[in-house]
């Protein structure tokens, strides 16, 4: 099979790594732990773990007494995952038809969409707002959806449109030649062969949806409607000089993510690696 | 040809895309394309035609900020092409080398900073460099190098590269992703027959692995290039709209929000708002023609 890794580049390969790991965690690592600490620890030793002597949820105490993390977590995970849907779905299709077929319009449809790439949405809020407003869907997640389907179809059909082009020929006119629909080839024959791209693009789509704080706070500031990043933002301005607040708000901020992120990846891995292996 | 009947499986394709895509992204954007031709002559909006651009790039009282926007946003482009690319590719190629250990956890743990939100990251890295808590002096300390430490998020000559390499470090991530990705699809028997001939290790990285992921490099090139043009958040959660010191960190996104919704003193001006969102369109849109039609008709696709 493959060829045995000299020791030594192996070495030199894990100490790269290693050291980019350090780099990546550190800085997170250093808020969570301190956001367990009492003020005095906080400032005498930053870099200790909290021993029994400097532990204290003085931080998480002032933080949950306002406010309803979980429900905002519920919002940004509906909106998150619907928008997702929609997205990969809606742009897994139009990267077909774009990258399959000839016909007058292709090159324009593309260019129309791949405008989409350089726009920033915002540009469109004041116009957006008065929109939702019309349609009576302000201060509801479904406001959010439609933004957030809109901003990251773009970027999901230029991409899958070049991974698609990659899919081989001769697989889809093979089914085509056993009479299957279009549909059936792009569903049944498609969609499993791109699922590395799929969730390359389900990974950093996701990335903005979760973390914008624009939208949310135009199109659905109300409370039962507020996502996470809004939640937190708000917290931590509220907290400016109290340094325990801070940094639990910003470690309450942190670990759903992080717990979300950590059940996606192994999806994503698989996926990325099963699309790989053939 | 034309006595193919008509296949309506393109439109079905398309339209789901097309249409929301439409409503929610293009009408508004000609709205705002449109404000910009327009300004106030007391109380009446008029036509104004292109004046707006005369004065962003000819009248001091705006050119100066803008040009000033414009350069520092260049620089911060120009550090993500040479910082975080170039190491979201070395990582890339050193974890797809087969049987590493522990490439999941690698992998996994290097993206974690690309998940956290501009919020979180602007805070952290505030309180990380911050000379009141000491982390960083400290840690300077360790090494021997205290001397070294400055505030860097206040002092003029340094903001703007801190705040550069802060996103280079929450987006790395990203380029190593979609290589990695590339890196797997090339197929087993290609590099067999690259080791039959006895090409391996660096060199089957540049001689062989490296042409065939270009196109990824390009792709990414090109989403790192719109994606600082049109960056706000980190500026403006770390330095305020303010973009202090002294504009020093100044961008196009923060420029334009400054603009639009008016700070301190300054009322909001959604016309030359407009107006500079306009411009930030037409440098974006410069910059991806050339991606489209000078770079990437060049790259050679393969299909495996």
């Amino acid at each position: 099979m493959a060829t045995r890794i000299p020791l030594s580049r192996s070495i030199a390969a894990h100490t790269v790594l290693i050291a980019y790991t350090l780099i990546s965690l550190f800085p997170v690592f250093v808020i969570v732990i301190n956001s367990f600490k009492s003020r005095k620890a906080i400032f005498a030793a930053p870099l200790e773990p909290p021993t029994p002597t400097t532990f204290d949820l003085v931080g998480y105490a002032t933080v949950l007494k306002q406010g309803d993390f979980f429900q905002y977590f519920m919002n940004s995970m509906i909106v998150t995952c619907s928008s997702l849907f929609f997205v990969l779905l809606f742009g897994a299709m139009a990267a077909f038809a774009l990258s399959e077929y000839r016909f007058k319009a292709n090159t324009l449809t593309g260019l129309y969409l791949a405008l989409g790439i350089m726009i920033p949405i915002r540009l469109g809020t004041v116009a957006i707002l008065q929109l939702m407003v019309a349609g009576g869907l302000v201060n509801t997640r479904t406001a959010l959806v439609l933004v957030y389907t809109a901003q990251g179809l773009p970027l999901a059909v230029f991409i899958l449109s070049e991974f698609m082009k990659q899919v081989s020929d001769d697989l889809k006119n093979a089914g085509r030649i056993d009479g299957l629909s279009e549909y059936r080839i792009f569903f049944t024959l498609v969609l499993p062969l791109i699922r590395p791209a799929m969730a390359t693009v389900a990974v950093f789509s996701l990335i903005p949806i979760w973390n914008d704080l624009w939208f949310p706070l135009i199109l659905a500031p109300a409370e039962e409607v507020k996502t996470i990043t809004l939640g937190s933002q708000i917290f931590i301005g509220q907290f400016v000089t109290n340094w325990n607040a801070v940094l639990a708000a910003l470690s309450l901020a942190i670990i759903p993510v992080l717990v979300l992120y950590l059940i996606f990846s192994r999806q994503l891995i698989r996926g990325i690696t099963a699309g790989a292996v053939k | 040809m034309a006595a193919k009947s008509f296949r309506w499986h393109i439109p079905v394709f398309l339209a789901p895309a097309v249409l929301v895509y439409t409503a929610i992204m293009i009408i508004p954007l000609f709205g705002t394309l449109n404000l910009s031709l327009y300004n106030l002559d007391g109380q009446n909006r008029i036509f104004v035609g292109l004046a707006n651009f005369k004065t962003l790039f000819g009248d001091p009282r705006w050119s100066a900020s803008f040009w000033n926007a414009l350069g520092n946003n260049a620089w911060f482009f120009i550090v993500h092409m040479l910082v975080q690319n170039p190491i979201g590719v070395l990582l890339a190629a050193i974890l797809s080398s087969p049987r590493l250990r522990m490439a999941a956890f690698y992998r996994t743990a290097i993206f974690v900073p690309a998940i956290l939100s501009f919020v979180i990251v602007g805070f952290v890295w505030k309180l990380i460099l911050s000379p009141i808590w000491g982390i960083a002096p400290g840690m300077l300390d360790w090494v021997g190098l205290k001397s070294l430490y400055l505030p860097w998020l206040g002092k003029e000559a340094y903001a703007l590269t801190t705040l550069a390499l802060v996103s280079v470090w929450q987006f790395v991530g990203i380029p190593m992703m979609l290589i990695y990705a590339a890196l797997l699809n090339i197929p087993q028997e290609v590099l067999e027959a690259a080791e039959m001939d006895g090409i391996t290790g660096s060199s089957q990285f540049w001689k062989i692995k490296l042409p065939l992921i270009l196109p990824s490099i390009g792709i990414i090139s090109i989403l790192t290039f719109v994606g600082n043009f049109n960056a706000f958040d980190l500026i403006y959660v770390s330095q305020g709209a303010l973009a202090g010191p002294d504009f020093a960190t100044d961008i196009l996104g923060t420029f334009l929000y400054r603009t639009f919704f008016g700070f301190q003193l300054q009322l909001g001006d959604p016309h030359m708002g407009a107006t500079i969102a306009t411009a930030m369109f037409g440098i974006i849109l410069i910059g991806v023609c050339i991606y489209l039609f000078a770079i990437q008709t060049r790259l050679r696709r393969y299909q495996f």
